[in-house]
């Protein structure tokens, strides 16, 4: 049986990302409205919601590029605000809207991505997430002549570099088809289960949040509207599946009977 | 500062000049061209004015100087701008880099850079019109520390103002130092110019590099109070083009104007 050491316990017990009362107002227009959860270590949360919900609003907060109107955010012990540059240490992210250099080949791309995270033994590092991604044949490859598929798998291995406590995933597997897709779903458990990291992970494809959610966050509007297991949540609700709960969320959010 | 994420951006310029030729040659073709071009016209006016007068010295010399500031200034502002063309932002700003280590990355490259561009413009002047760079003497080292201070303050302010307004206010950094060189008195003394431009000229750096570049060709001394102001205010540029970044960097983390860069803003 795999035993786990005093400060992996402490930390397994402190989530990895706790959000308080976050809120952003863009003029007039509230785009996230006071929201609060947590992600704990070896968790998956899904992160729901239609287009415009405040999901990657909510996701640029927490990476620093984007400051809250109000609100905390505590990644890995450390408030973002005060303490950016451990905090970004410790955190990673991958999203189809933020490519890699297409100039640069793809060990050039993961050098730089590693230095900028100040990463040690770092072509050791580039080794192994090479090795996980399946990424051999294309190590001298210009980054912008993939696939988009092979183009995910070199953010997410990019993301994981700094083997990060907290990955957030912005729709990672969008446009990918069926096959690939799941190959990554199964490259991300299997990193989340080796280790301590928390992700947090926006999709639209219901049947991957599903899978590889432990929960889910249900966002519209900019609150959370409902929170809990994906595979037990819709019948909670009266719905067939996750993919009706979201078009209710969607589009007739007060016809749920939500406490 | 740490410095790995310095060496980040270094190291990615390095790889970027490395697989393609079309960044490197527009490192020295256009300050080559313009030596040869000033070269010509230098040697044909030493043949026009009294003896006495060393065309190469005073116009080949100014414009091999402003040359350099120009390359410091682009060297600063294309490596920042690789990071607009290739929409980088977001993944560059939520790794753990500091704007210090950012902007320093931008000014070692800027300095690897402007070096190749520097020889390839040196060489020219040197062999081809016979201009002896050490004419100037050790003063050569505070003019030259006093341009690339200044270089660097411009290349950083163009980036600040790329940043504000978005992708398509890179047309407003290559003027600048065309903007600036009629005040700076490159190829002639500040004093032919109208009061208000000597008020303004007085407030830039490089006129002081270029009038004590006069002086001592001219075979007079240069003041050591004429070079400190130049110097410090060098340093105050420098430090007021940091202060615009920052504080354009905040407003974009504020607005949201750095996560959705690809929408210009006015």
């Amino acid at each position: 049986m795999q035993q786990t050491s005093l400060p992996q316990m402490a930390r397994t017990m402190t989530p990895v990302l706790k959000v308080q009362d976050l809120k952003k107002k863009f003029g007039n227009i509230t785009a996230v409205d006071e929201i609060s959860f947590d992600v704990n270590p070896r968790e998956i949360v899904g992160l729901l919601g239609p287009n415009g919900a405040g999901k990657t609003t909510t996701i640029n907060m927490i990476l620093s590029v984007l400051e809250p109107s109000a609100g905390t955010i505590t990644i890995d012990g450390s408030d973002s605000a005060s303490d950016r540059t451990r905090v970004l240490m410790h955190t990673n992210f991958a999203a189809v809207y933020a490519p890699l250099l297409g100039n640069l080949t793809i060990l050039q791309n993961l050098r730089v991505f590693g230095m900028l995270y100040g990463i040690k033994r770092l072509t050791e590092r580039i080794e192994e997430v090479i090795r996980q991604f399946d990424l051999e044949p294309f190590r001298k490859t210009k980054y912008g002549v993939l696939s988009s598929g092979e183009q995910t798998k070199v953010n997410l291995a990019k993301a994981m570099l700094n083997k990060p406590q907290l990955l957030l995933l912005d729709e990672p597997t969008a446009s990918l088809d069926p096959s690939i897709s799941k190959d990554i779903r199964a490259g991300i458990r299997e990193f989340v289960k080796s280790g301590t990291t928390g992700v947090l992970w926006t999709s639209h494809n219901m049947y991957e949040v599903e899978e590889v959610c432990d929960r889910v966050l249900f966002l519209s509007r900019g609150k959370i509207l409902l929170e809990g297991n994906p595979r037990t949540l819709p019948e909670e609700y009266g719905k067939k599946s996750l993919e009706d709960l979201f078009i209710t969320v969607a589009r007739e959010p007060l016809s749920l009977d939500l406490v | 500062m740490r410095i790995s994420p310095i060496f980040a951006i270094v190291v990615r310029e390095y790889y970027l000049m490395r697989a393609s030729i079309a960044r490197i040659v527009p490192l020295f073709v256009w300050s080559a061209i313009d030596i040869v071009l000033w070269g010509f016209l230098t040697r044909f006016l030493s043949g026009l004015v009294p003896a006495g007068f060393n065309a190469v010295t005073v116009l080949l010399g100014a414009i091999l100087l402003w040359n350099f500031l120009i390359r410091i200034m682009q060297g600063v502002s294309t490596t920042f701008l690789e990071d607009v063309w290739t929409r980088n932002f977001l993944n560059v700003f939520s790794s753990p880099i500091t704007i210090a280590e950012y902007l320093s990355g931008l000014v070692i490259s800027s300095i690897i850079m402007s070096i190749i561009g520097v020889i390839v413009m040196l060489s020219i002047a040197t062999i081809g019109f016979g201009l002896s760079i050490f004419v100037y003497g050790v003063l050569l080292i505070p003019f030259v520390i006093i341009l690339f201070i200044f270089g660097i303050a411009l290349g950083i302010a163009g980036s600040a103002i790329v940043l504000r307004l978005g992708s398509s206010a890179e047309w407003f950094i290559w003027p600048i130092p065309a903007v600036i060189s009629p005040f700076v008195g490159v190829l002639y003394p500040l004093s032919i110019l109208p009061p208000w431009m000597q008020a303004i000229g007085r407030l830039l750096p490089p006129s002081y590099v270029f009038e004590g570049m006069r002086t001592v060709i001219a075979g007079g001394g240069i003041s050591s109070a004429s070079l400190l102001t130049g110097f410090i205010l060098s340093v105050l540029s420098i430090f007021i083009a940091c202060g615009f970044f920052v504080y354009v960097f905040r407003y974009a983390v504020r607005t949201g104007l750095l996560a959705r860069f690809s929408a210009e803003s006015t």
